[in-house]
C-alpha cells in the first residue's frame, strides 16, 4: 500500500509541476468519476492525486469573439448544459457529455476526463471528434494542441505525454446552418456504457450537406472519425442513397469486439442505424427545425 | 368485496417505521458501529473449481493489525453423507457454502476471513493467506455440467448409479399423460431457456457481531429472518442457540436473497477469536460473485389442446441450475408451472444441476417463474393456432374452487377467473396499438405459506399500544400488522406501535419468505389482541361487579352488553389501563402458532411493447397486474408488491443475466453491466386488486409479493411475439438477441 | 498515511474531520461523522443511495473525496427535515408508500429535492430520467414517481 497524497492547486503551473513530480502513480481529479471507482475497485493506487477544480481555467466556458468556445477540461456536465449558449450551438457535443452516467455523474464528470480515461465508448468523444475540437494540454515542456480525435490511441491510453494535463478544448466558429448531434445505443434507456455512440456535425445549405464530419464510438480500439461516412454525406440532400452509403462506411469501418456489451455484428449492423438517425436530428437541428 | 365498516383494514395508513426511512435515521445493518469494532474481510477462491490442497494463515496472523483469523477448519462440518434439513435448506451445503471445505466451487467461493483494525489492513491480510489449490476444469451452464465427460462436482453425488452433476429430482403427475395427448387435435413442444438473475437488493449483506467475555454472542445483521440466522449461526459455529442473540436491522431488499446466513458465522468466530466486535460488509462485487441469485434453467413443454381449446394434457421437464452445492428451487418450477390450469392429465419433473456458480438462493416465488415461463409461452402458441383469444384459452382451462392441481392440492375459493375475466374487461386490453407495437398476457401461481410466528400485544399504562412481531419487515408489513390490530381495538392506528422484536424478545417466527408474513403475522396478532380485548372486559365486568359475558368491546371501550348488564358508562382503553391493577395487572397477551391455511395466489399480466426493429429494443409501453391478494390490508403496499414483482419479471425477461468469462469468472459483477431497470426505463404499473377473502384466514389475507414475478416473463415475451411475430424461446431478450431473430426472421422470409 | 483536516458545512452545520487523502466522502460521512442516512449499495456511482449535494449540486457520495470537500456546503438526508417538520417530499413519500425496504429512500429524497429546486414542474419523463441513477428494486419506481410529481404540484400550489 502506497501512502496516497491529495493536493488542489490553485494554478496550472502548480498542478503540472506537481503531477510530473509524481510520475506514473500520478492522478489528476477532475470530476473522478472514473479515478474514484478505479480506486474503489483496486485498480489504480495513486501516489497523488492532483484535483483541478481549483483552476480558473480549466473550469471556465468562454464564447469567443469569432463564435467559438473554449471549455475548460473539468467543467461538469451540468455546468456546460446550463451555459446559455453552448448547448445551442454544439447540441450534440452537449448531449454526448450529457449521457455519461446519471444526474449524479454530471454534476461532477467532464469532457477532459471523458477523454483522458481512454475508453473506446467514451460519450463525450464522438462528438467531439466530429466537431473537430482541439484540446490544448500543458505540460513540463510547456504547451501544445491535440485535435480530439487523435488523443485516444488505444483503451485506457492517451496520446498526452507524461506530466501533460487536460487544460481546455477548443470549439472553432461555425458557419450558418451548421449543427451537431450525438446518439448512442445502450440496453437500458440510461446508466449503460455505449453499445455504439455516433457523433455526426453537418453544415446544410439550402438543402445540401456542404460539410460533414463523422465520429464513431465503442465499436474500435479508439473512437473513429469517419471519413468516408462524411465523404457519403456531403454534397447530398441526405437522401436515401447518401444516409445508405454512409451508414455503410459507418459499419465497414467498425473493428469491435465481442463482449458482454454487444457483439460484433450488433455493433456493426447499429453503428449504421445510428448513423442515419443521428445525421437526420443534426440536419433538422441545421435546418433550424 | 370489503366490508364498509371496516376502519383502518383497507386504509392506505401512514408505516410505523416511516419517519426514520424518510429522514436516514433507520438503522440497516451497515449502519451500527460498536466502541472496540474490527473489520472482517473475506479471502474468495480465484478459482471457479479447485481442489483446497492446504492453506497457510501464518503470515496473515502476523501482520500488523491482524485480530483474527478464520478457515473452514473453524467452522463446524456436516458430513455429507448425513443430511441435516434446515427450513428448506441442508446445513451440509451451508457449511460449505459459508466457507470452502474440500474445493473451491466457484470463483468467489469464501475460503478464509480475517479480522483487523481496519477494512484496508483486513483485506491486506486476505492477500497474504497462502492456498494450495489444485485447479479443477470448471463447468458453468446446465448442458456443460450433464455432458459425458463433464467435471463431477461433488463425488458423492450419484445419478442412475453413476457421478453425476444430477443432484436430485422432483416429480409431479396426474392422470394418463399418453392418453391426454391421443385426444389431443394440437400438440406443441418447445424448449426453453432463462438465465440466472440476482435479487438485486440495493443493501450489501453485512453483519456486527459482538461476542462476550462469557462466550454469548450478539448478532446484528440484515436477514429475512433473525431465527434463521441465530439456528444456522449456532449450528454453524457450535454455539449454543440460548448464548446467541440476533438482533434484526431493519433490511435494505432481500427478495429471498437474505433467507441465509453468508457473513454471520464468519464474523462470530472472528469476535469470538479476537475479542472484539467484528463488522462485515459485502462489496457489490462480493454480492454479485458470492450471494446466491437464483437458478438459470432449461426446460422441454408440451401441451395438448383440443380444438375447442380444452387441454387434455401437459408436460413441463425442467433442469435448474443449484449452483455449486445441491437446492435449486425445483419445488417451485415443477409445483407452480401447471397450477392455473384444471388439467385432467399432467406431468411436471425437475432436475436439480450442481456446476461451478455460487449457491442460489431464494427468489421471489423461488422456481415459479421458470415453471411458468415456457407453460405460458406454450399457451400464447396453442391460443394463436386455435385461432382463440389468449385469455379466453386460459379461462376455458382455469382452475377454481374444487379443482385439483397437478402438484397435488385441491383449491378452496379463490380467485383466479376473476383474474382473468378483470383483465379482459380491463380497457388496456381492449387499447389500440400501433406499429411494432404488441400485447401479450400471462397467468402465474405462488403456494404461499404459514408457518411459525409469535406475537406479543401489550397495553401501556397511558392505553396505547405496543405490538412486538418475529418477522423482518421488508416492505411494510408493520403497516399491515397495525391496521389490523387498531381495526380490533377499535382505536386510532396512530396509538399502535409495532416493532420488530430479536431473538430474545419474541418467540420463534419462521422466515420473511413465502409471502407469509402478514397472513401469519395477522393471525398471531389477532389472537393476541382478542385475548387482550378479553382482558380488558374482564376488567370493565371486576370495576362495574358484572358478569365478564355482559361486557362488550366497541370502538375502543368497554361497554355492558345490553340494557340487562346494567347501566354504566363505557370504560376506554385508557381509562382500564390505568386501573389495570384493580385485576391482575399488567394487560398484554402473547400468541405462538404453527400457521395453516395460507392458500395459493394467482395472478394475470397484461403487458404492451414497442420493438424497434434496427436496433432490437424493447420498451413496455403500458403494463397492468391484476391479482387476488384475498384482503388488502394495506392496499398501497399491496399495489407496491405488485408493482415491484412485475418491474422485477420486465428486468429478468429483457436484459438481467449474468456474464462468464472462460474461466468461470463473472464478468458482469456490478450494477453497470448487471442491468436492473432504471426508472426511465418503466411505465407506470396499473394495478387490479381482486379480494376473494382466503377462508382460512381472519381477515381473508392471502400471500401477496411473490405472485407478481411469477406471470411477467412470459407476458413480455408474448408481447414481443405480437408486436414482431418472432417467439422467443430463451431469455434474456435483449437487444442484440431481438435484433439477431429479427434479422433471421426476414432472411427466412 | 498523513491525514487531513477539513473544515467544511454539512447540513448547515460548520464541521471539521480527518481524512485520509484517499477516503471517499461516503466514508467519512457513515463511519467519522456518524451520518449513516447515505447508503452504500454499490461504491460505484450506479446505484445513487448515496446521493448528497455539494454546493448545492446533486453527487454520489461514494465518488467525491472527502478532501474535497474543503469550504464546500453538504447536504446529507440528515439536513432535510426541519427539525420534526417533514420536507414535503418526505411527507409525500410516506401518505404514498413510495418506499418498501427504504434503503434507496434517503438518496432517492435527496435526488428529488434537487430536482424540484431546479425543475419545480417536471413532466414525467423528466423525473424519471432525473432519477434514473437511483435504483430501486422494491417498487418499480411508480409511486415514487408519482409521488414527486405530486409533491412538485403541491409545492406549486403552496408558492
Amino acid at each position: 500500500m502506497t501512502d496516497t497524497q491529495y493536493m488542489a492547486p490553485q494554478t496550472l503551473d502548480e498542478a503540472v509541476t506537481a503531477f510530473a513530480a509524481g510520475g506514473e502513480a500520478a492522478r489528476i481529479l477532475a470530476g473522478g468519476t472514473d479515478l474514484l471507482v478505479q480506486m474503489g475497485a483496486g485498480m489504480v493506487n495513486p501516489g497523488v492525486i492532483v484535483d483541478v477544480k481549483k483552476i480558473t481555467e480549466l473550469n471556465s466556458i468562454e464564447e469567443t469573439a469569432d463564435g467559438g468556445f473554449v471549455v475548460g477540461a473539468a467543467v461538469a456536465g451540468a455546468v456546460l448544459e446550463e451555459h446559455p449558449t453552448f448547448g445551442k450551438v454544439w447540441p450534440g457535443v452537449l448531449e454526448g457529455l450529457n449521457l455519461i452516467g446519471s444526474t449524479q455523474i454530471q454534476g461532477r464528470a467532464s469532457l477532459g476526463g471523458n477523454l483522458c480515461n481512454g475508453s473506446p465508448a467514451a460519450d463525450g468523444v464522438p462528438a467531439m471528434v466530429a466537431a473537430g475540437a482541439v484540446l490544448t494540454v500543458q505540460g513540463p515542456n510547456g504547451r501544445r494542441d491535440i485535435p480530439v480525435k487523435d488523443v485516444p490511441t488505444g483503451p485506457g491510453k492517451t496520446s498526452l505525454a507524461p506530466g501533460e494535463i487536460a487544460v481546455c478544448f477548443t470549439f472553432p466558429p461555425r458557419p450558418a446552418g451548421s449543427s451537431d448531434a450525438y446518439l448512442r445505443m445502450i440496453p437500458r434507456t440510461e446508466m449503460d456504457i455505449a453499445v455504439v455512440g455516433v457523433g455526426v456535425n453537418l453544415t446544410m445549405k439550402d438543402g445540401v450537406c456542404t460539410d460533414a464530419s463523422v465520429g464513431l464510438g465503442a465499436v474500435a480500439p479508439t473512437v473513429l472519425l469517419v471519413e468516408d461516412a462524411a465523404k457519403a454525406l456531403i454534397g447530398s440532400k441526405l437522401d436515401a442513397a447518401a444516409l445508405d452509403a454512409a451508414a455503410a462506411a459507418c459499419s465497414a469501418a467498425c473493428n469491435p469486439i465481442d463482449d458482454k456489451r454487444g457483439t460484433i455484428a450488433y455493433r456493426t449492423k447499429v453503428a449504421g442505424v445510428l448513423l442515419k438517425r443521428t445525421a437526420a436530428i443534426a440536419a433538422k437541428r441545421a435546418a433550424g427545425v | 368485496m370489503s366490508e364498509t365498516t371496516n376502519k383502518w383494514i383497507g386504509q392506505n395508513t401512514i408505516r410505523p417505521d416511516g419517519a426514520p426511512k424518510v429522514t436516514g435515521s433507520a438503522a440497516f445493518a451497515a449502519d451500527t458501529n460498536m466502541p472496540g469494532m474490527i473489520w472482517g474481510s473475506v479471502l474468495r477462491s480465484p478459482h471457479a473449481h479447485a481442489r483446497i490442497k492446504s492453506i497457510d494463515t501464518s503470515k496473515a496472523e502476523a501482520h500488523p493489525g491482524v485480530k483474527a483469523v478464520v478457515t473452514a477448519a473453524d467452522i463446524v462440518d456436516f458430513p455429507v453423507d448425513t443430511p441435516f434439513p434446515l427450513g428448506i435448506q441442508d446445513m451440509r451445503w451451508m457449511c460449505r457454502n459459508v466457507m470452502a471445505r474440500e474445493k473451491a466451487l466457484f470463483h468467489g467461493h469464501p475460503v478464509a476471513a480475517v479480522a483487523a483494525t481496519s477494512e484496508a489492513i483486513a483485506a491486506e491480510a486476505c492477500k497474504l493467506i497462502e492456498v494450495d489449490y489444485e485447479v479443477l476444469p470448471h463447468a458453468i451452464e446446465i448442458d456443460d455440467a450433464l455432458a459425458p465427460d463433464a467435471p463431477i462436482l461433488h463425488d458423492f453425488i450419484e445419478f442412475e448409479g453413476k457421478p453425476s452433476n444430477i443432484a436430485g429430482t422432483l416429480e409431479h403427475t396426474k392422470g394418463d399423460i399418453e392418453a391426454g395427448f391421443a385426444e389431443a387435435d394440437v400438440i406443441i413442444e418447445r424448449d426453453f431457456t432463462t438465465r440466472p438473475v440476482h435479487q438485486g437488493y440495493i443493501e450489501p449483506h453485512a453483519c456486527l457481531v459482538s461476542v462476550a467475555a462469557d462466550g454469548k454472542a450478539t448478532i446484528w445483521s440484515s436477514s429475512q429472518g433473525q431465527f434463521m440466522v441465530r439456528a444456522m449461526t449456532g449450528l454453524l459455529t457450535g454455539i449454543p442457540q440460548s448464548d446467541i442473540r440476533a438482533i434484526p436491522a431493519e433490511i435494505g431488499g432481500g427478495f429471498g436473497g437474505k433467507t441465509i446466513v453468508y457473513l454471520e458465522p464468519l464474523a462470530t468466530i472472528l469476535s469470538k477469536k479476537s475479542g472484539r466486535p467484528v463488522k462485515m460488509v459485502m462489496t457489490r462485487e462480493e454480492v454479485m460473485r458470492a450471494s446466491g441469485p437464483t437458478s438459470g434453467s432449461k426446460s422441454t413443454i408440451k401441451i395438448g389442446a383440443k380444438k375447442d381449446g380444452t387441454i387434455t394434457a401437459a408436460e413441463g421437464i425442467y433442469w435448474l441450475q443449484a449452483g455449486g452445492l445441491p437446492g435449486s428451487p425445483i419445488r417451485g418450477a415443477v409445483g407452480c408451472a401447471l397450477a392455473p390450469y384444471d388439467i385432467p392429465n399432467g406431468r411436471t419433473f425437475g432436475y436439480d444441476v450442481v456446476s461451478n456458480r455460487s449457491k442460489v438462493a431464494a427468489y421471489r416465488a423461488p422456481g415459479a417463474p421458470i415453471g411458468a415461463f415456457g407453460i405460458e409461452c406454450v399457451l400464447d402458441e396453442i391460443a394463436e393456432e386455435l385461432g382463440m383469444d389468449p385469455l379466453d384459452l386460459r379461462l376455458k382451462n382455469a382452475a377454481k374452487e374444487g379443482t385439483q392441481a397437478v402438484h397435488g392440492p385441491t383449491y378452496p375459493l379463490m380467485g383466479y377467473v376473476e383474474s382473468l375475466e378483470a383483465a379482459k374487461a380491463h380497457d388496456h386490453y381492449k387499447a389500440p396499438l400501433g406499429p411494432n407495437q404488441g400485447r401479450g398476457v400471462a397467468s402465474g401461481f405462488w403456494f404461499n405459506a404459514g408457518g411459525e410466528s409469535s406475537a406479543q400485544v401489550n397495553i401501556t399504562e397511558d392505553g396505547n399500544v405496543v405490538v412486538t412481531t418475529g418477522h423482518p419487515d421488508i416492505g411494510g408489513s408493520r403497516a399491515g400488522i397495525a391496521n389490523i390490530c387498531a381495526e380490533l381495538l377499535g382505536i386510532d392506528y396512530r396509538r399502535v406501535s409495532v416493532l420488530i422484536g430479536d431473538t430474545a424478545t419474541i418467540g420463534f417466527s419462521n422466515l420473511t419468505g413465502g409471502s407469509r408474513v402478514l397472513f401469519a403475522s395477522s393471525i398471531v396478532v389477532t389472537e393476541s389482541t382478542n385475548n387482550v380485548i378479553g382482558t380488558l372486559c374482564a376488567l370493565a365486568a371486576k370495576i362495574w361487579d358484572i358478569d365478564p359475558e355482559a361486557v362488550i368491546w366497541e370502538d375502543g371501550e368497554a361497554r355492558p352488553a345490553g340494557a340487562n348488564a346494567g347501566q354504566f358508562p363505557p370504560l376506554t382503553l385508557e381509562e382500564l389501563a390505568a386501573r389495570a391493577n384493580e385485576s391482575g395487572g399488567p394487560i398484554g397477551a402473547g400468541a405462538q402458532i404453527n400457521t395453516t391455511g395460507a392458500e395459493g395466489g394467482f395472478g394475470t399480466h397484461i403487458c404492451d411493447v414497442e420493438v424497434d426493429p434496427e436496433l432490437g429494443t424493447v420498451q413496455v409501453l403500458r403494463y397492468t397486474v391484476l391479482q387476488d391478494v384475498g384482503r388488502a390490508v394495506h392496499p398501497s403496499y399491496v399495489e407496491g408488491q405488485m408493482q415491484g414483482g412485475a418491474v422485477q419479471a420486465i428486468g429478468w425477461a429483457l436484459n438481467e443475466e449474468y456474464i462468464y468469462n472462460k474461466n468461470g469468472h463473472v464478468d458482469n459483477p456490478g450494477f453497470l453491466d448487471y442491468r436492473m431497470p432504471v426508472a426511465s426505463d418503466m411505465p407506470m404499473i396499473d394495478t387490479h386488486i381482486i379480494e376473494i377473502p382466503n377462508p382460512k384466514h381472519p381477515q381473508g389475507v392471502r400471500g401477496v409479493g411473490e405472485v407478481p414475478l411469477v406471470p411477467g416473463l412470459a407476458a413480455v415475451r408474448n408481447a414481443i411475439h405480437d408486436a414482431v411475430g418472432v417467439r422467443f424461446n430463451d431469455l434474456p431478450m435483449s437487444p442484440p438477441v431481438v435484433l439477431d431473430a429479427l434479422d433471421m426472421a426476414e432472411a427466412a422470409e | 498515511m498523513a491525514k487531513l483536516h477539513i473544515s467544511t458545512t454539512i447540513n448547515g452545520e460548520p464541521t471539521e474531520y480527518l481524512c485520509a487523502p484517499d477516503e471517499t466522502m461516503l466514508d467519512v460521512l457513515r463511519n467519522g461523522l456518524g451520518l449513516t442516512g447515505s447508503k452504500e449499495g454499490c461504491g460505484s456511482g450506479d446505484c445513487g443511495a448515496c446521493s448528497i449535494t455539494m454546493d448545492g449540486r446533486l453527487v454520489c457520495a461514494c465518488l467525491v473525496l472527502a478532501a474535497e470537500a474543503e469550504g464546500s456546503e453538504i447536504e446529507t438526508i440528515e439536513g432535510m427535515a426541519d427539525g420534526e417538520a417533514l420536507h414535503p417530499l418526505q411527507q409525500k413519500f410516506l401518505e404514498m408508500a413510495a418506499l418498501q425496504c427504504g434503503i434507496c429512500t434517503p438518496g432517492m429524497l435527496v435526488a428529488a429535492k434537487s430536482l424540484l429546486e431546479q425543475n419545480p414542474n417536471p413532466t414525467e419523463t423528466e423525473v424519471r430520467y432525473w432519477l434514473a441513477g437511483n435504483l430501486c428494486r422494491c417498487t418499480g419506481y411508480d409511486k415514487i414517481i408519482r409521488a414527486v410529481m405530486d409533491t412538485a404540484a403541491d409545492m406549486r400550489g403552496a408558492a
